[in-house]
């Protein structure tokens, strides 16, 4: 029986973004002729349009592929593709728990960059076999052995006699196809065990129900059990299991200990099906859950509205879809004065945002218009009380609060030693902490900070990137609570709140946020007949004002000739120009305005 | 026979002497044979015209400079519109002239060709000034030209003035308005300035001269005020005389009433529909048919042009009236002419909103707020 898991080799494929990852994968399932290699649509794995069009992976996939190695055995590779950004640390990690090796893909010019460290560390964590590979020799700015030497020195692991591999143009593949045969350990586990097999991602599907991707650690799973989530409680009757081909699915009889694949029991709803669960039998359930489970945490809210009110039930619709392949995704209804009905939602980062905002807006075609992101607070209260806040409207009357607390993150910051300065200048603006400085080599620096999770979560990258030209790159993980000194900011347009537009800042940089919003403001909002007063005030002190001028004279030209046509086509301008005014208390502003102040920066 | 259902008549003459930095108008040399050409062919559009039978109760010479055409071929004119058009004996037939180039000559032979109003092109009577807007006259011819006038006898004359022009304080405005009034003129008609990008001035950057918009605001508003006190209340956004001095034909434009464009840039309002003719005079004159050569401009006439022709107008626009014939519920625009009236822009009598001077310097605001 033991024999049964000694050709498995459970891996996946880890690197920084554009080192080569799925391209590596396509080469991979090409050359296991798991799928003809007409039938390849570049980087099968991801099949959402949008994960392509932005190279970056975004749900795990999992494929079973076989391999016909030197020795003459045939071996079942299951790789696991795992997303490769921050936000989505927890998949990450789950994914990670599913396999015994990892391959590490890096850019034979670029080097080791922020994400290539983190998934390494996260890796070697997870007491992963991690395997060099050095992608990309084709280029001509490639330098495998400074990369080499890179690996060594930095992360410690050999390099010198890693494969050197093209994956674009398919050099060293198969020696890449040896090199997990080699060196990654078969999977261990006792089949005769009570069955526990690690949920690491799932997918719904609108015949078969949830469709549930499992690394079986110990027992076994066949269709007709009764299984439990041992989480959450919830039991199922395992409908079909089977294995992940590369666009389809091959069901089987059994899946046990050591192997990854799926499973469908009629489930209903991805919230029944939580990353890191344990499967077990409701028959002979294990007495313990896999450790490593953690439930998934928003980090970043914001409020999501349609543009046009009408509309409002189409984005409820849409973000419910949604919700069916992301559980990770909350919302719940609320309202804004200034923006009517929508939903305050609820994203695991930046990336997650956007990437939810954008699909809602392609893929369900919605226009939208989102408030400043916001992170969660906690609030110490008078009465002993300790409220949780991620909204700037529930801020408390400041008279009941007795302390505040805001999340810090740890980021690692990779850039070219040149810009150290500009980076640092950045860290501070951001009330970030320094802790260190190291050298990877005479031109690169890892800087670490510890900053305020809200001083990043609006621009901080965009900034980053234009002070660096480009070649910084960052990365953070979650630090903790720190006492902090917060106050509310509202602005005022002509002396009436516009609730969208308040935010939570530190009283640090509450007097520069402050300035920022009134200006842009004040560059946005057109001329009305009277003049507006932009305020931002701080528990009804005002800190920053601005003013936009009252419209003074438009156009009084002559109907000349009997010819009315610039003035028609003047008021048509305006007509047209109404329907995309919202109004804020009594100023008009255009939807453009009020989008591009939102975006501040 | 004068009625509501009588048209006005534009018919635009391009030449021009030389061209002012400012004008974006279309105009070219004169050129006697093209000259020629084009007066017939402005009698062959007269007669050709696809309306039916027509009365037409105002003509309106203009330009370009229209005194260029020359007397024989501008009596040809008014000729073929009394003929064709049936231009009634007692309509107002308005000629442009500029001061430079008119005499007693010129101006008796339009008084006798059948002109009986004419408005000169003064824009300042500062020399200064004219120099900066690049016009080819003293104020002394200026003012001689409007002596002329009235010596020949026309019953009407108007002067044209520019706001907001380069060099202009309030006090040479008033000079201006001043020494205007004292003049036998009957109507005094006052535009702002406006830099457009394909004119010279535009491209020189002209604007940069003028005063800024809170100056010529103020322009605005001291010319309103200086000449309701001269005797020339204001009727329109930009035009100020007593009732018996008021343009007739303008009056069609803003009262929505149809009337007739002939010309290249030429617009019409015939039977409910707006159109143009394009601005090529030689396609015009060599046009056997000139009406083919005719753009259709979609209609006209709906309640959000007529309110906004009726809100340049003094007296504004009746509600009732405009319930009546559109079917438009007067009470919403009510409520926002009534907040509008505390913001001093507008001003509610009976059933009828007008626009103060303050309002008419952010017309479009207003009338857009007003209808949308």
């Amino acid at each position: 029986m033991a024999d049964r898991r000694q050709n498995i080799r459970n891996f996946c494929i880890i690197a920084h973004i554009d080192h080569g990852k799925s391209t590596l994968a396509d080469r991979l399932l090409e050359m296991t002729a798991t799928v003809a290699q007409r039938d390849m649509e570049a980087q099968l794995l991801d099949n959402m349009d949008i994960e392509r069009e932005r190279g970056i992976t975004i749900k795990a996939r999992a494929v079973r592929l076989q391999y016909e190695a030197r020795d003459g055995e045939v071996y079942v590779f299951n790789l696991i593709d795992t997303p490769g950004h921050v936000d989505f640390g927890y998949e990450v990690s789950r994914s990670l728990a599913a396999c015994e090796g990892a391959i590490l893909v890096v850019d034979a010019s670029q080097g080791i960059e922020a994400q290539t460290l983190a998934n390494t560390y996260l890796a070697i964590e997870h007491d992963l076999e991690v395997l060099p590979v050095i992608n990309k020799i084709d280029l001509p700015s490639a330098d495998p052995g400074r990369v080499a030497h890179e690996v060594e020195d930095i992360i410690g692991i050999p390099c010198m006699d890693a494969p050197r591999i093209s994956a674009k143009n398919g050099i060293g593949i198969e020696d890449v196809l040896e090199l997990i045969v080699r060196e990654i350990p078969p999977p261990k586990g006792d089949e005769d065990a009570p069955l526990r097999a690690l949920i690491f991602d799932s997918y719904y599907d609108s015949y078969k129900g949830v469709i549930v991707y499992i690394r079986v650690m110990d027992g076994v799973v066949r269709p007709g059990m009764t299984i439990r989530m041992m989480q959450t409680g919830a039991e199922f009757d395992v409908v079909e299991v089977g294995s992940m081909g590369a666009s389809s699915l091959n069901p089987c009889g059994e899946l046990y200990a050591g192997q990854v694949g799926y499973l469908t029991a009629s489930i209903k709803t991805v919230q029944d099906t939580r990353v890191g669960d344990t499967v077990t039998g409701s028959d002979r359930p294990a007495p313990q859950p896999l450790e490593g489970y953690r439930p998934a945490m928003p980090m970043v809210f914001s409020g999501i509205y349609p543009l046009d009110g009408a509309k409002y039930a189409d984005l409820k619709d849409a973000l419910e879809k949604l919700r069916l392949n992301d559980a990770s995704l909350t919302y719940e209804p609320e309202t804004s004065a200034a923006l009517g009905f929508g939903f305050r939602c609820g994203f695991l980062g930046l990336l997650h945002m956007e990437i939810i905002q954008e699909r809602l807006e392609r893929e369900y075609n919605l226009d939208l218009i989102t408030t400043l992101p916001s992170v969660i607070y906690r609030l110490q209260l008078t009465n002993g009380t300790e409220v949780v806040i991620d909204n700037p409207t529930n801020y408390p009357d400041p008279v009941t609060i007795q302390s505040a607390r805001e999340p810090f993150v740890k980021a690692n910051i990779f850039s070219p030693a040149t810009y150290i300065g500009t980076i640092m200048e950045l860290c501070q603006q951001r009330r970030g902490i320094y802790l260190d400085t190291k050298y990877l080599d005479a031109d690169r620096v890892e800087l670490h900070y510890e900053l305020p999770l809200n001083e990043i979560v609006y621009d901080f990258f965009d900034a980053l990137k234009s002070r660096t030209r480009g070649y910084a790159s960052f990365d953070y993980e979650m630090a903790d609570y720190r006492d902090s000194k917060l106050v509310k900011l509202d602005i005022l347009l002509n002396g009436d709140v516009v609730d969208a537009l308040s935010f939570i800042a530190h009283t640090d940089s509450a007097y520069t946020r402050a300035r920022r919003m009134a200006e842009k403001l004040k560059e946005h909002i057109p001329r009305q007949m009277f003049e507006v007063p932009i305020q931002a005030a701080v528990g009804g002190k005002i800190i920053a004002r601005e003013t936009v001028k009252a419209l003074r004279k438009d156009v009084l030209a002559k109907c000349y000739g009997g010819d009315i046509t610039r003035k028609k086509k003047l008021l048509e301008k305006q007509k047209e120009g109404k329907k995309r005014m919202r109004q804020l208390g009594s100023v008009e502003v255009p939807q453009e305005a009020f989008t591009a102040v939102l975006k501040l920066d | 026979m004068t009625g509501s259902a009588s048209i006005g008549v534009y018919v635009h003459i391009p030449f021009c002497a030389s061209k002012c930095p400012y004008c974006d108008f279309y105009s070219l040399p004169p050129d006697g044979e093209l000259a020629d050409r084009y007066t017939e062919a402005l009698c062959r559009a007269m007669e050709r015209q696809p309306y039916g039978p027509l009365q037409a109760d105002t003509l309106y010479l203009g330009g370009g400079t229209p005194s260029l055409l020359g007397l024989s071929r501008l009596s040809r004119l008014l000729e073929a519109a009394a003929t064709h058009l049936n231009l009634s004996r007692d309509g107002e037939v308005t000629v442009e002239v500029n001061p430079g180039t008119v005499d007693r000559a010129l101006l008796s032979g339009l008084r006798a060709a059948g002109c009986n109003r004419i408005s000169v092109g003064v824009q300042s009577l500062s020399a200064g000034e004219l120099a900066a807007l690049g016009r080819v006259h003293s104020p002394r011819q200026a003012t001689e030209a409007l002596l002329a006038a009235h010596a020949a006898g026309f019953p009407h004359i108007s002067a044209d003035v520019m706001l907001g022009i380069p060099r202009q304080t309030g006090e040479s405005l008033e000079m201006t308005l001043e020494s205007l009034a004292a003049l036998p003129i009957d109507h005094i008609s006052a535009y702002l300035l406006k830099v457009e990008p394909d004119t010279p001035f535009g491209a020189m950057n002209a604007g940069a001269l003028c005063p800024d918009e809170d100056s010529t605001a103020r322009l605005y508003l001291d010319c309103v005020e200086t000449l309701g006190r001269l005797g020339f209340p204001q009727y329109e956004i930009s035009n100020f005389a007593p009732p018996e001095g008021q343009s007739r034909h303008n009056l069609k434009y803003w009262l929505c009433r149809p009337y007739l464009g002939l010309g290249p840039a030429a617009h019409s309002f015939m039977e409910g529909r707006r159109s143009y003719f394009p601005r090529d005079v030689h396609a015009f004159a060599a046009a056997e048919d000139p009406f083919s050569l005719a753009v259709e401009d979609g209609e006209g006439g709906d309640f959000a042009e007529y309110a906004m022709l009726r809100l340049r107008l003094a007296e504004g626009l009746n509600l009732q009236d405009a319930e009546r014939r559109f079917g438009v519920d007067p009470l919403p625009i009510l409520k926002k002419a009534e907040a509008m009236e505390e913001q001093g822009l507008v001003r509610v009598g009976d059933s009828t909103i007008s626009l103060t001077p303050e309002g008419f310097l952010i017309s479009n605001a207003v009338t857009g707020r007003l209808l949308f």
